[in-house]
């Protein structure tokens, strides 16, 4: 599926690659022994490095290389065994070292590959270009004084992956695709918590347009950007901006942009007359980073089952659609409600049942999956009452509402409220021998060729039982009462 | 390698270092003195030679990932020129 937009001068291919900052998840920071925790009072995390004094040296969190390399191999990437830090010098209020500690020419991580889920259920293979480490600047607060930034170092030395794709994108959809599962694949091994509202993750998107098959143009980067939704847009509106600049006779120039997401538009950051010229050069307080091959291996040993591999699962042992494994399969929560609730019963009704009405009810009452009022081995349960002809398919949407609400077991809830499906014949004829005694003039009608009304006796009959008639019973019976 | 005012001027302003138009011709001068200086090592032979990160026969030392510092925030703010609510508070800096 091409995405393509038609100008006046043809049709225009839009190219998209993602630098995405992923916090990874550890106690301390990468230099230095001060607390990650989110939330903290300002500066109350904050060890003398990471505020710039004089003569303080970095040391290297061990837990923060281990994460780099577990998301290296979580991304099938090279892992390179020597990499080094540089120095990355700009000026800014946030940035107390007057330089960023990261790493430039050689990163810990180089190419790998990330695997697209589409919304048509294809799938498309998007470049990683590289992964490194760094460290987090300060926070800002501009909106508490009318002449003054407040300064937070807190976040200042917390450790960053900067995930950088090829520019392989060539659409909205795919860009979004590519941030929900390089979140996943990350939430899943555990190395960085994917929390966009708390910055955990953000993205950088570098848009450029150009006639299919053309060499790449000049490309704009978005800095920033913090759902994916707002990433989505940002591409969507740059490109057309970049396809009006062109069309009217003008030239992209390079540079960094803001997305705001109010106005919907983007602009020229205003530093951007500061050309940034980042001189970089190696770390004289940090020497290279190695490691071993075992140190490598591992960690690869402990990796846990990746979104692909799990999707492979579900469709090979569940009998699942792609579609269906990959939405469950997208966040490792839900994957593992799935697997608590289909152990020993139908997987695809149980699949049905929780993409449906679970997810239905859990939008309702705005809970996450982990906090479902429904045990995973109750939908299991359900299912099985159905299959087995104890209750009727729109019994159970009954059923279920009560489990939402009750947290029930679904068995105990069909005996309380004497749900059963009824399937005595005996008891089936009494209501409907009722219902046509009722209706004499529309029996006589149905009798008399109008069959059309047999449906309408088949809703009276079920509706005298309270649902609870077994309803191939109860329409065979009725065939039989008034056709003969 | 020659520095000229311009460049001169740039050094100076990435550094955030405000250079008197008057000096700057003779900053260019001592710059140049050093560069040539170091230029001087270019003579030797390197060809083969791996590059060297450091002197010492040492390996980076790796942390254990446990929280021993922070927790200070009046210490760290101690020589803040301006500071309100545990913040340092700077000129107003917004994009």
């Amino acid at each position: 599926m091409s995405y393509l937009i038609q100008g006046e001068t043809g049709q225009w291919e839009v190219v998209i690659g993602l630098e995405v900052h992923a916090q990874v998840i550890s106690n301390a920071k990468l230099f230095s022994g001060a607390s990650t925790t989110f939330g903290a009072d300002p500066n109350a995390q904050v060890a003398f490095l990471d505020c710039g004094m004089p003569g303080m040296l970095p040391v290297i969190n061990a837990e923060c290389i281990r994460q780099a390399v577990k998301t290296g191999l979580g991304l099938n990437a090279k892992i390179n065994r020597r990499s080094v830090f540089d120095r990355k010098n700009y000026f800014y209020a946030d940035l107390p070292l007057g330089y960023q500690i990261s790493q430039f020419a050689h990163p810990i991580v180089g190419e790998g590959t990330i695997i697209l889920d589409l919304k048509d259920g294809t799938s498309r293979e998007v470049g990683i270009e590289r992964l490194h480490l760094e460290i987090d600047a300060g926070k800002s607060l501009h909106d508490q004084h009318p002449t003054k930034s407040f300064i937070d170092l807190n976040r200042a030395g917390v450790a960053l992956m900067e995930i950088v794709s090829k520019p392989d994108m060539r659409s909205p959809e795919e860009a979004g695709a590519y941030l929900k599962k390089l979140r996943a694949i990350l939430r899943y091994l555990g190395t960085c918590d994917g929390n966009m509202e708390e910055g955990s993750m953000r993205a950088d998107v570098n848009v450029s347009v150009r006639h299919p098959g053309e060499p790449l143009r000049t490309r704009c980067e978005i800095k920033n950007v913090n759902s994916v939704r707002f990433v989505m847009q940002a591409v969507e509106i740059e490109a057309m901006r970049h396809i009006e600049v062109y069309e009217a006779g003008g030239i992209i120039e390079q540079e960094t942009r803001l997305f705001d997401s109010n106005k919907g538009e983007t602009r020229p950051m205003r530093s951007k007359e500061f050309a940034h010229d980042y001189r970089y050069f190696p770390d004289p307080d940090l020497l290279p980073l190695e490691f071993s091959e075992e140190f490598v291996a591992e960690i690869q040993a402990g990796l846990p089952e990746l979104p692909d591999a799990k999707k492979a699962r579900f469709i090979g042992d569940y009998g699942l659609s792609p579609y269906d494994a990959g939405v469950l399969v997208a966040e490792k929560e839900t994957a593992a409600y799935f697997e608590a609730a289909v152990e020993g019963h139908d997987a695809k009704a149980v699949a049905n049942w929780v993409m449906g009405d679970l997810f239905a009810a859990l939008n309702r009452t705005g809970k996450a999956i982990t906090e479902s009022p429904v045990a995973p081995e109750n939908i299991g349960k359900l299912v099985d009452l159905i299959k087995d002809g104890t209750i009727s398919g729109r019994i159970a949407k009954d059923v279920f509402e009560i489990m939402v609400e009750t947290g029930g077991e679904p068995a105990k809830i069909v005996e309380e409220k004497g749900l059963k499906q009824v399937t005595d014949t005996g008891a089936i004829e009494k209501v409907v021998d009722e219902v046509i005694a009722a209706n004499p003039e529309k029996a006589a009608e149905v009798k008399g060729g109008k069959e059309k009304l047999l449906g309408w006796f088949v809703g009276q009959a079920m509706k005298a039982s309270q649902g609870k008639a077994n309803p191939a019973i109860l329409n065979e019976m009725i065939k039989k009462k008034l056709l003969g | 390698m020659s520095l000229d005012k311009a460049t001169v001027r740039k050094i100076g302003f990435l550094a955030r270092l405000e250079i008197p138009e008057e000096d700057l011709e003779g900053l260019a001068h001592e710059l140049n003195g050093i560069l040539g200086w170091v230029e001087q090592l270019a003579q030797v032979d390197t060809e083969g030679v791996a590059p060297l990160a450091s002197v010492s026969e040492m390996k980076l030392f790796w942390r254990k990932d446990e929280v021993t510092d922070g927790g200070m925030p009046e210490k760290v703010l101690a020589n803040a020129p301006d500071a309100a609510d545990g913040y340092f508070l700077v000129p107003k800096v917004v994009e």
